[in-house]
């Protein structure tokens, strides 16, 4: 039987009230979100906050709207809220691939946005998603909030720019025209995390690529994205052959570990096929084709 | 510290600590047992409850965190001697052996037919992708399912019919 360690709990009443607690329960305070990656780590004792300070209920960070040229995910969206949005299937197609590959239903109904972020797992899914996207998140100390880039945001493994006495309140994504998305992933089996993932956003002009992002997890890319790859398609043409050509390029500049999911060279090319694919199925999005 | 959870309809209170997972709290402390804890790892959903409606593995969600909401376990499923639609159609269809997985597997599929009263069985499969059921192979929990959807269809037909 697996027990975490001792800690105190609070249920905050309200962001700023979560920022009160954390600052008055000391550095190894922790806030829960969904708990799925948390509790698990406490059970196995990897982690051993001194308190945890509780945001479920919290109403302001709930939520998807759209404001502006943004869509706006609150931090305690789960994953299953994500994938049943009517507004992220219009305009992020990328976030609902990506969360119907998330874990399993039932873990869908408890994992958050924020959660996964501030996890910072490297075979996190979401984080590959939002940096394709160009997301920025939201993050409120004492001293007020502060916009980062998602592909600022994360620091290492497990390590983010969200600094303790601190929360993520929400992810600001920018909507575009001419644009689609894809996400794909390969696991092992159903709901198993990440052999490789690979996602892209493409914007046309014509048959022009006059933007794009590509994220990829699993595979030691920083911060989650292929920005080389990106260089080498911008400002071409929206062909299969130019698709490849990238591909080749994440794959090359990728650093994958090799462990029980596969050696490094079956994950490059993994990363190969999977840039290749969501570019394509991106593209065609894009074309209103798909 | 103390807690107050709504479980099968009845509010129970009990001083807990805060590390207390609640499977543990329904089995230890209200000795309702037929919330299963298997992996202890949220993959097999042995564990499944539904807290405030909605399912979630009991494993990994601290007591604490469902002071104040409502708990529903497989013991609650039953209205009296009367089983629940699901719980028949497991039973017509052979949908479990040995029984472990079950009291999970009947809390995502009484959910699953509040969301959708005729799911399909790609729907139910879906369903259900976060469980593990080492005995029946799942097509019989699938026809299971299937029973109850068509069950309670027939029922609300013939109630409407004259
Ligand atoms: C069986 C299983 C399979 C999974 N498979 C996948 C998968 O395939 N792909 C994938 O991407 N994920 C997967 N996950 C992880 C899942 O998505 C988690 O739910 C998610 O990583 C964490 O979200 P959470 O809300 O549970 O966070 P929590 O566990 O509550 O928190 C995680 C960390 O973030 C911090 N935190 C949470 N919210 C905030 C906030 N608003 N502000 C500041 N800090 C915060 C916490 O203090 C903690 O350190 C899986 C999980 C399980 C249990
Ligand atoms: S005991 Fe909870 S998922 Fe297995
Ligand atoms: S009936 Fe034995 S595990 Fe499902």
């Amino acid at each position: 039987m697996q027990v975490p360690a001792q800690f105190a709990y609070a249920k905050a009443g309200s962001v700023d009230e979560a920022i009160a607690l954390l600052r008055r329960h000391g550095p190894d305070a922790l806030v829960v979100a969904g708990g799925h990656s948390l509790i698990p780590m406490m059970k196995l004792r990897l982690a051993e906050p001194t308190a945890l300070i509780d945001i479920n209920g919290l109403s302001e960070l709930t939520g998807v709207a759209v404001q502006g040229d943004e869509v706006r995910l609150g931090a305690m969206v789960r994953h299953g809220e994500v994938l049943d949005s009517p507004v992220v299937r219009e305009h992020f197609p990328i976030l609902a691939d990506a969360e119907r590959l998330i874990a399993d239903p039932i873990v869908r109904n408890r994992g958050t946005v924020g959660g996964s972020l501030c996890q910072a797992d490297p075979s996190e899914d979401l984080s590959a998603a939002f940096s394709a996207l160009r997301a920025s998140v939201v993050i409120r100390s004492a001293d007020g909030e502060r916009v980062v880039p998602v592909r600022e945001f994360h620091h290492g493994p497990y390590e983010t720019a969200v600094a303790h006495g601190e929360l993520l309140l929400e992810v600001r994504v920018p909507i575009r025209a001419a644009t689609g998305s894809a996400y794909q992933k390969i696991e092992r089996r159903a709901g198993d995390w990440a052999v490789a993932s690979a996602g892209a956003v493409v914007t046309l002009d014509g048959d022009t690529v006059v933007d794009v992002g590509i994220g990829l997890t699993a595979v030691g890319a920083p911060h989650f994205v292929a920005p080389e790859a990106e260089d080498a398609l911008r400002g071409g043409p929206a062909t299969d052959d130019a698709f490849a050509a990238a591909a080749r390029v994440a794959a090359e500049h990728c650093s994958p570990s090799a462990d029980q999911r596969g050696p490094v060279d079956y994950k490059r090319h993994l990363v190969g096929e999977l840039v290749t694919r969501t570019l394509q199925r991106a593209t065609a999005r894009a074309r209103g084709e798909a | 510290m103390e807690i107050t959870v709504r479980v099968n309809g009845v509010p129970q209170t009990r001083d807990v600590e805060p590390r207390l997972l609640l499977t543990h709290f329904l089995r230890d402390e209200l000795r309702l047992t037929g919330t299963h804890w298997g992996c202890d790892t949220t993959n097999c959903g042995a564990c499944v409850v539904r807290l405030d409606g909605v399912p979630v593995k009991s494993c990994t969600v601290l007591a604490v965190m469902a002071d104040g909401a409502s708990v529903d376990t497989v013991e609650g499923l039953a209205h009296g001697a009367e089983l629940d639609p699901v719980q028949e159609g497991f039973v017509t269809c052979h949908g479990l052996q040995c029984g472990f997985c079950t009291p999970g597997m009947l809390m995502t599929t009484r959910a699953l037919l509040d969301r959708d009263p005729d799911p399909s069985p790609a729907t139910i499969r879906e369903a259900i992708s976060g469980q593990i059921c080492r005995c029946t192979g799942y097509e019989n929990i699938v026809r299971s399912v299937r029973w109850a959807a068509e069950r309670t269809q027939a029922e609300q037909q013939s109630e409407v019919a004259p």
